[in-house]
C-alpha cells in the first residue's frame, strides 16, 4: 500500500499520545520531562510530513527552529530540576505540592 | 409682574427664618425668636400691602413650571383670589399674634430656638396650602403641615405622652391623606391636569367628566379633610394633640391647620358639587355627627385644653356640615371667626395654665376672675363669641351656618341648634368653674396676671372676636363664591342686623339655644364644688369622660391588625430576605468556592490530566 | 521497499516510545533515557524517508547527541537511588488513559474523515541548500532571534545552577 500522509500522521498522533500518557501517569520528574520531549518529537514528525506532502519548505524550517528551541528548553528545565533537587532532595512529583490550596 | 413677587416673599420668609434658625442661630435665643417673629409679622404687613395694591377681586395666578413628566405638567404656583388672600391674611395675622405670645409663654423653655424654627416652618407650610394652585402642590404642603404639626405636638418629646401624641396625629392624618392621594389620582386620570382652574373649567363645560367615579372621587378627597380637620372617625388625634405647648394648640389646632381641611373643601367644591354625586350629603352628615359627638364629650371633660379641643372638633363639624349643605361662604365665614375666637380661647387658657404653674384641671381652679382680670375678660369675649351671642362675631357666622341648614336640610338644622345649646353649656361650665366662684386650690389662690407680651395678643384677638361679624368678611367670601348670592355692598348697620333680617327662624332658634345652654350651666355649675353630672347621668357621664371609648376600640382593632402585619413583615424580612437571600447567597458562594478549591491540588499531574481533558473537549468541539 | 522501511521505522519509534514511559526492565531513569535516544534515532530514519535529510542529520546531532547527553549528565549528577515503590494510583492511571484516549479518538476520527489528497504530485526535496537559502533570506529574523534564545538559555542555566542564589 502506498504510504501517504495519513500514515505519517497516525504515527505522529500515536507518539504524541504516548508522550501525554507519560506526562500524566509517571511520577518521576525526569521521566515526565522525557515524555515531554517525546511529544515535541511527534509534532516535529507531523510538520515534516506535511511539509513533504504539500510541497512547502516552511514545515522543515519550523522543525529546525523547534529543535533549537527544544534544546534550549531542555537546558533550562534540567537546571530547574537540579535546583529543585538541591532544595527538596526529591524528584518525586507527589512531594512537590506547595501550591495546594 | 413685580406686584406678584410680594406673595412669593410672604410665602418664603418663614421658610428662610426656619432654615436660618436651624442651621445658624440655635444658641442665640433672642435672635431665633426675633427671626421667626420678624418673618411672620413682615408677612402680615406685606399681605396688607399686597391686598391694598392688588385689590380683592382680581383672580389670577403666578406660577413657575416645576415638573414635566410625559403628559403631566405640574407648576409651583400661587393663586390669588378672595379665598386665598383672606386666608393668607388670617394665617399671617393669627400667626403673628401667636408668635409674639409664644415669646412670653415659652421663655423658660430649653428648646426655645427649636420651637420657633418649627413654628416658622409651620407658617410656611400653611401659607403654601392656602396659596397653592394645583393638587400636587396642595398635597405637598398638606404633608408638610402634617410634619410641622408632628414636630410641634411632640415638642416636649422627652415626655412619652407627647411623643405618642405626635405620632398619633401624624399617622391618623396620614390615613386621611392616603384617601386624599387616591382622590387626586382619580381626578388626574379623568382630567389629565391637576390645576384647579383647569379642572373647574372642564367641569363647567362637561359636568359628567368623572362619570360614575364622581361620588368616589369626592369622598376620597374628603378623606383628606377628614384627617386634617379631625372629622369622625379620624377625630381621635386632636384631643391628644393638646400635649403640645398651648400656643401650638392655638395656632395649629384651632385656627389654621385644622381649618385647612375646610379650606380645601371650599377650594375644590366644584369636584364635590357634581350633579349625581352623593359626596356632599355624606360630608354634611359626617360634619353634623362630629359636631354632636364632640359637643357631648366636651360636657364631661375636666382638662381646660381638652374642653377647648373638643369644642374645636365640634366647630369644625359645623364648618364641614355647612360645606356639605352647599354653603361655602358660611363655612369660610365661620372658619374665619372661629380662628379669632378659638385662638383667643386657647391663648387665654395658656395664660391661665401659666398662672397656675401648669395646672390644667378646671376643678383645681376657681376665682380666677379677680386674679387674672385681663385673661378673664378676653376669655369671656371668646366664650360669648363661641356660644353665638350677638353682637360677637360667632353669632353672625353661626347664624349663617344655621340659616344654610334651615334652607337645605331640617334634620341637620335641628342637630345644629342642639349643638349650639351644648356648646354654650360646656363653655359656661368651664367659665363658672374656672373663673368664678371660690378658689378651689392653693395655686388658684396665688395666681397672678400674665405679662404684657401675653396680654396684648389676647386683647387684639378679643377685638377681632367682637367685630369680626360685621367687617365685611362674609361679603368677601361672597365675591369668591358668586353662586351663593351673598349680598354685596351692604352698609355697616345693615350688616349688624343681617342675620335677624335674612333668616329670622335660624337666628331666633339659635339665640334660644344659647339661652337654654346658659341657664343649664348656671343651674348646675354656678356654685358647684365638684361636678354634679356624674351622679345624674351615671354610665353616660363615664362614657363621655372616656371619649366614648373610641381610642380603645381603635387600639383593639386597627392597632392589633397593624401589629400583626408588622410582625409578619418582620418575620419575612428576617428569614426570607436576610436569611435566604443574603445569607443564602453568601453560603452558596462559599460552597462553590470550597468546591472549586478542590481543583487546586498542587499536584502537577492533576493539572496535566485536566489540561488533557480540556484539550480533548476543545478539539472535539472544533472538529465536530 | 520504502513502504516496508516506513513500517519498520514507525514500529520501532512507537515501541521505543512506549518503553520510555513504561519500561519493565528497571526503574532507573537512565533506561528510559536510552530508549528515548533510540526513539529519536528511529525518528531520524523517518525523516530520511520523508526526504528531509538535513533535518534527519540535525535530529541525530542535536537531539540525540546533545540534548539526550545533557539529560543523562543531569540524571547521573542527581545520583538517584532506585526510587522506592510508591503505591500505584489506579485512578490516576485510568484517568490518564481516558483523557489521552479521548484526544486520540478525536484525532484519529478527524484524520479518517479528512481528505488529504495530493500524494502524487512531485514531492518536496528538502535539500540542504534549499533549506539554507530559505533560512538566510526569508527566515533571517527568526534565525537571529533563535540565537538570542540560546544565549538567554545559557545565562539562565548558569544562574539557576549556582549553589546558593543570593
Amino acid at each position: 500500500m502506498n504510504v501517504g500522509l495519513e500514515h505519517y500522521l497516525v504515527v505522529s498522533v500515536l507518539l504524541f499520545a504516548l508522550g501525554l500518557v507519560g506526562v500524566i501517569v509517571r511520577r518521576n520528574l525526569l521521566i515526565i520531562y522525557m515524555s515531554l520531549e517525546l511529544m515535541l518529537n511527534a509534532a516535529n514528525l507531523a510538520l515534516v510530513a506535511f511539509s513533504r506532502f504539500t510541497n512547502n519548505l516552511d514545515g522543515q524550517v519550523f522543525v529546525f527552529f523547534t529543535i533549537t528551541v527544544a534544546a534550549a528548553e531542555v537546558a533550562v528545565g534540567l537546571a530547574l530540576i537540579v535546583a529543585l533537587y538541591r532544595k527538596r532532595q526529591t524528584t518525586h512529583v507527589e512531594d512537590l505540592t506547595t501550591l495546594k490550596l | 409682574m413685580r406686584l406678584d413677587l410680594i406673595p412669593w416673599i410672604i410665602l418664603l420668609l418663614p421658610l428662610l427664618a426656619a432654615v436660618l434658625i436651624t442651621l445658624f442661630t440655635q444658641r442665640d435665643r433672642k435672635l431665633s425668636a426675633g427671626l421667626s417673629i420678624g418673618a411672620v409679622v413682615a408677612g402680615f404687613i406685606l399681605s396688607l400691602i399686597f391686598i391694598r395694591l392688588n385689590g380683592w377681586a382680581r383672580p389670577h395666578e403666578s406660577a413657575v413650571v416645576w415638573l414635566t413628566l410625559g403628559e403631566l405638567q405640574v407648576d409651583f404656583g400661587l393663586r390669588f383670589d378672595p379665598l386665598s388672600l383672606l386666608m393668607m391674611l388670617i394665617v399671617t395675622g393669627v400667626a403673628s399674634a401667636i408668635h409674639i405670645y409664644s415669646w412670653g409663654y415659652m421663655s423658660e423653655d430649653r428648646g426655645f430656638p427649636r420651637y420657633f424654627a418649627c413654628l416658622s416652618f409651620f407658617t410656611f407650610s400653611m401659607l403654601g396650602i392656602v396659596l397653592a394652585n394645583n393638587f400636587l402642590e396642595l398635597f405637598i404642603f398638606w404633608e408638610l403641615v402634617g410634619v410641622s404639626s408632628y414636630l410641634l405636638i411632640g415638642f416636649w418629646f422627652e415626655r412619652p405622652a407627647a411623643a405618642d401624641a405626635g405620632k398619633k396625629a401624624f399617622i391618623t392624618t396620614r390615613l386621611g391623606d392616603f384617601g386624599f392621594l387616591l382622590g387626586i389620582l382619580t381626578v388626574w386620570t379623568s382630567f389629565r391636569s391637576l390645576r384647579f382652574d383647569d379642572i373647574e373649567r372642564t367641569l363647567a363645560t362637561n359636568p359628567h367628566a368623572l362619570g360614575t367615579l364622581a361620588t368616589t372621587a369626592g369622598l376620597l378627597i374628603f378623606c383628606g379633610a377628614m384627617g386634617k380637620s379631625a372629622q369622625f372617625p379620624l377625630h381621635v388625634w386632636l384631643p391628644d394633640a393638646m400635649e403640645g405647648p398651648t400656643p401650638v394648640s392655638a395656632l395649629i389646632h384651632a385656627a389654621t391647620m385644622v381649618a385647612a381641611g375646610v379650606y380645601m373643601l371650599c377650594r375644590v367644591f366644584f369636584l364635590l358639587d357634581i350633579p349625581g354625586s352623593q359626596a356632599l350629603v355624606v360630608i354634611a352628615w359626617i360634619g353634623g355627627f362630629t359636631a354632636l359627638l364632640s359637643a357631648v364629650i366636651a360636657m364631661q371633660q375636666n382638662d381646660i385644653k381638652r374642653i377647648l379641643a373638643y369644642s374645636t372638633l365640634s366647630q369644625l363639624g359645623y364648618m364641614v356640615m355647612a360645606v356639605g349643605l352647599h354653603g361655602r361662604a358660611p363655612a369660610m365665614f365661620h372658619l374665619s371667626t372661629h380662628a379669632f375666637f378659638k385662638a383667643l380661647l386657647f391663648l387665654g387658657a395658656g395664660s391661665v395654665i401659666l398662672a397656675m404653674h401648669h395646672e390644667q384641671d378646671i376643678w383645681n381652679m376657681g376665682g380666677l376672675r379677680r386674679k387674672l382680670p385681663v385673661t378673664f375678660w378676653t376669655f369671656m369675649v371668646g366664650t360669648l363669641a363661641l356660644a353665638g351671642m350677638p353682637p360677637f362675631s360667632g353669632f353672625y357666622s353661626k347664624d349663617s351656618v344655621l340659616g344654610q341648614a334651615y334652607e337645605h336640610n331640617l334634620a341637620l338644622f335641628v342637630l345644629g341648634v342642639a349643638v349650639a345649646a351644648l356648646t354654650t353649656f360646656y363653655m359656661f361650665r368651664l367659665v363658672f368653674v374656672a373663673f368664678l366662684g371660690a378658689p378651689k386650690s392653693a395655686a388658684a389662690g396665688h395666681a397672678h396676671e400674665s405679662p404684657p407680651v401675653i396680654a396684648w395678643p389676647l386683647r387684639i384677638l378679643a377685638v377681632f372676636s367682637l367685630i369680626g361679624g360685621f367687617i365685611g368678611i362674609e361679603q368677601l367670601y361672597g365675591k369668591q363664591f358668586p353662586a351663593e348670592q351673598v349680598e354685596q355692598n351692604t352698609s355697616f348697620a345693615r350688616q349688624l342686623i343681617a342675620p335677624i333680617l335674612d333668616s329670622p327662624v335660624a337666628s331666633s332658634t339659635g339665640l334660644l339655644a344659647v339661652l337654654v345652654g346658659f341657664v343649664a350651666a348656671y343651674v348646675l355649675y354656678a356654685k358647684a364644688d365638684k361636678d354634679p353630672l356624674p351622679e345624674k347621668l351615671g354610665a353616660l357621664s363615664r362614657a363621655m369622660r372616656n371619649r366614648f371609648y373610641f381610642d380603645e376600640i381603635y387600639q383593639a382593632t386597627f392597632i392589633r391588625l397593624h401589629d400583626l402585619l408588622a410582625a409578619v413583615a418582620g418575620w419575612f424580612d428576617r428569614w426570607i430576605i436576610a436569611g435566604l437571600a443574603v445569607r443564602g447567597t453568601h453560603g452558596t458562594t462559599e460552597l462553590v468556592g470550597r468546591a472549586l478549591r478542590l481543583l487546586q491540588t498542587g499536584s502537577l499531574q492533576t493539572y496535566a490530566f485536566l489540561f488533557a481533558l480540556g484539550v480533548a473537549l476543545v478539539l472535539y468541539l472544533a472538529l465536530r | 521497499m520504502q513502504d516496508a522501511l516506513f513500517y519498520i521505522f514507525a514500529f520501532l519509534t512507537l515501541v521505543f516510545g512506549f518503553l520510555v514511559i513504561a519500561n519493565p526492565f528497571s526503574r532507573n531513569p537512565v533506561t528510559s533515557a536510552m530508549f528515548l535516544v533510540l526513539a529519536i534515532v528511529s525518528l531520524a530514519g523517518l525523516f530520511v524517508l520523508l526526504h528531509a535529510f538535513f533535518l534527519a542529520a540535525v535530529q541525530v546531532l542535536v537531539y540525540a547527541g546533545a540534548v539526550m547527553v545533557l539529560f543523562l549528565f543531569v540524571i547521573m549528577l542527581l545520583d538517584l537511588k532506585a526510587e522506592e515503590r510508591r503505591k500505584i494510583k489506579v485512578l490516576g492511571i485510568v484517568g490518564g488513559l481516558v483523557s489521552v484516549g479521548a484526544i486520540l479518538a478525536v484525532f484519529l476520527s478527524s484524520l479518517l474523515h479528512a481528505s488529504l489528497g495530493a500524494a502524487e504530485s512531485p514531492m518536496l526535496d528538502g535539500g540542504t541548500m534549499r533549506l539554507g537559502k530559505a533560512l538566510f533570506t526569508q527566515y533571517l529574523l527568526p534565525f537571529e532571534i533563535v540565537s538570542v534564545i540560546l544565549l538567554v538559555a545559557m545565562v539562565g542555566v548558569v544562574l539557576l545552577s549556582k549553589k546558593d542564589l543570593k
